[in-house]
């Protein structure tokens, strides 16, 4: 650990509370995070000079946000990968902090997704709008955005003997999470979830398949929400109201649909060694992941591409209830209750981050005791498509 | 007869795939250069970065590499399907498609990966692109 660069750290975080935000915009929820966020680090909004923006808000990009709080900033990074962005631009943020070019970076996510009725899952091609390359090969075959992330969990399990009631085992730890988390047991109230108690692997699969394999249980919410995080340089965290947690490694990677690809292995499995070499840590070090929990496989296919098991072993490394919180096995698994039962308003990847922070702080509501390191792996696109993957390891000061 | 979306023009990339789809071809793209084979069809070989890339007639048959069933869509143009099968199809040629597998019974039960399926053109309701679906052979 000696030899770890600490150049850039995260020192203010905020998640917005609700899941169901009817009359608030996501410019508004973004500017909201921002401000709390900037309150929780102690620095000033005058202090920003880096803003990442995915241009989920209203337009304009960064020059938008920008405007929107009347910054001047000297960097702007519009990386848009989707779910992973935050996780890119993190990366980002860490590298232009290295370089000099940047002190204090704010990120920003907003999203009304639920408010809007915004079929993410069960949406797909439209066949409307700009044709375009990708469309005219898959809209005419109405693959579901749970039907690609199925594809990969039918392949996994005839490649691997992975069974449903595997996978099931992380809807079960995860909900447990949640059930902890008020804000999450709010979510699940709010968008009106059937039961907001705990599940067992027998719940899981006795609720209905979506899109085979994948059942309503392994599937993650539609919901409002959003946040912010304020990234600084050493210099500047020195300070910050809180301790900062570092930033150690960082990687990202794209994977696609490829002739004679193989659909089990996502672009974490390119992302992941990046960052562990840079953090000089290995994977079972880790006291915790966050991986961006979109459907169940998305998760099992990630832990083995981030070195936590081989290719193959998920179905064994997820036994005797290694994912929850009070587990003695490592990693703890999205412990803030996940995108399966606390939020996912369309690209999570900053929740990741978030909760990663809360517990290399000691705030999480399902805290891992004495935790030291984490890893925030976002998703991004289409697990058995066209996808990214962001790595993200963070330290404990 | 099904009325999926259709492939919408211009766009040169798919448009000769598709016109090969209204003569009855599954076409796909081989490499002059490196003989790379190349699908979804574009302008450059992703092989060799070249640019010379000619079209090609699959045979038609291939095998299930993965596939789901949906079972909810909210896209209208799906909904009179009932429970459908969208699967990846490894082509003989060596070119991975998207597409369905039609004509089983029951595409909860009745589809494998690695089951052996021959391309056919399903007409449309509306639209002039009639769309390569695969039936088990
Ligand atoms: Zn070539």
């Amino acid at each position: 650990m000696a030899n770890q660069a600490r150049d850039a750290a995260i020192v203010g975080i905020h998640e917005y509370p609700l899941r169901v935000a009817p009359g608030r915009s996501a410019m508004q929820i973004k500017a909201e995070s921002i401000s709390k966020a900037l309150e929780d680090s102690g620095l000033k909004l005058t202090d920003v000079d880096a803003i990442y923006d995915t241009n989920e808000g209203e337009g304009g990009g960064g020059l938008g946000m920008a405007h929107y709080l009347n910054l001047k900033p000297t960097v702007i990074d519009t990386t848009q990968v989707g779910g992973s962005s935050y996780e890119f631009q993190t990366a980002h943020a860490l590298r232009d902090i290295r370089a000099g070019k940047a002190n204090v970076a704010i990120l920003s996510y907003g999203s009304v997704a639920a408010s809007n009725r915004t079929p993410i899952g069960t949406g797909g091609g439209t066949g409307m709008g700009a044709p375009n390359w990708q469309g005219n090969m898959e809209d005419p075959f109405g693959q579901t955005l749970i039907a690609n992330y199925a594809m990969v969990a039918h392949r996994h399990m005839h490649q691997y003997g992975t069974r449903a009631e595997d996978l099931a085992e992380i809807s079960v730890s995860t909900r447990l999470h949640a059930t902890r988390n008020p804000e999450a047991v709010r979510a699940m109230q709010d968008l009106q979830f059937m039961a907001t108690g705990e599940i067992t692997v027998q719940d899981v699969l006795d609720s209905r398949v979506i899109a085979d394999p994948l059942h309503l249980l392994e599937c993650c919410m539609v919901s409002d929400g959003g946040g912010a995080l304020v990234i600084a340089s050493a210099a500047a965290a020195r300070g910050a109201k809180k301790k900062p947690v570092w930033i150690i490694g960082t990687g990202e990677a794209t994977k696609y649909r490829e002739n004679g690809g193989d659909i089990t292995v996502s672009a974490g499995a390119q992302s992941a060694p990046i960052a562990f070499g840079e953090a000089q840590v290995r994977p079972e070090e880790l006291d915790l992941a966050m991986i961006y929990d979109s459907f169940t496989i998305t998760v099992a296919t990630i832990l083995e591409d981030l070195g936590f098991c081989k290719k193959g072993d998920y179905k064994d490394f997820a036994k005797n209830n290694r994912f929850r919180f009070d587990s003695a096995l490592k990693p703890a698994l999205n412990t803030d209750g996940g995108g399966l039962s606390s939020n996912h308003p369309g690209m999570r990847g900053l929740f990741l981050l978030l909760e990663s922070v809360r517990q290399l702080r000691g705030e999480s509501t399902s805290q891992v005791a004495n935790a030291q390191l984490a890893i925030a792996h976002g998703n991004g696109g289409f697990l058995g498509g066209n996808h990214t993957g962001g790595s993200i390891i963070l330290a404990r000061d | 007869m099904p009325n999926r979306p259709q492939p919408r023009f211009p766009e040169p990339n798919s448009q000769p795939f598709w016109e090969g789809a209204k003569r009855g071809e599954l076409l796909y793209q081989q490499c002059n250069s490196c003989s790379g084979v190349v699908f979804y069809p574009r302008l450059i070989c992703t092989h060799c970065g070249g640019l010379d890339l000619a079209w090609k007639q699959s045979q038609g048959e291939g095998t299930v590499y993965t596939y789901s069933v949906v079972r909810q869509n909210r896209n209208p143009a799906f909904s009179d399907l009932g429970a459908y099968a969208v699967a990846y199809i490894d082509l003989d040629e060596g070119f991975r498609m998207m597409s369905n597998v039609v004509g089983v019974a029951d595409p909860t039960k009745d589809i494998a990966i690695g089951q052996r399926v021959r391309v056919e053109f399903e007409k449309q309701d509306s639209g002039d692109y009639p769309v390569p679906v695969f039936r088990p052979i």
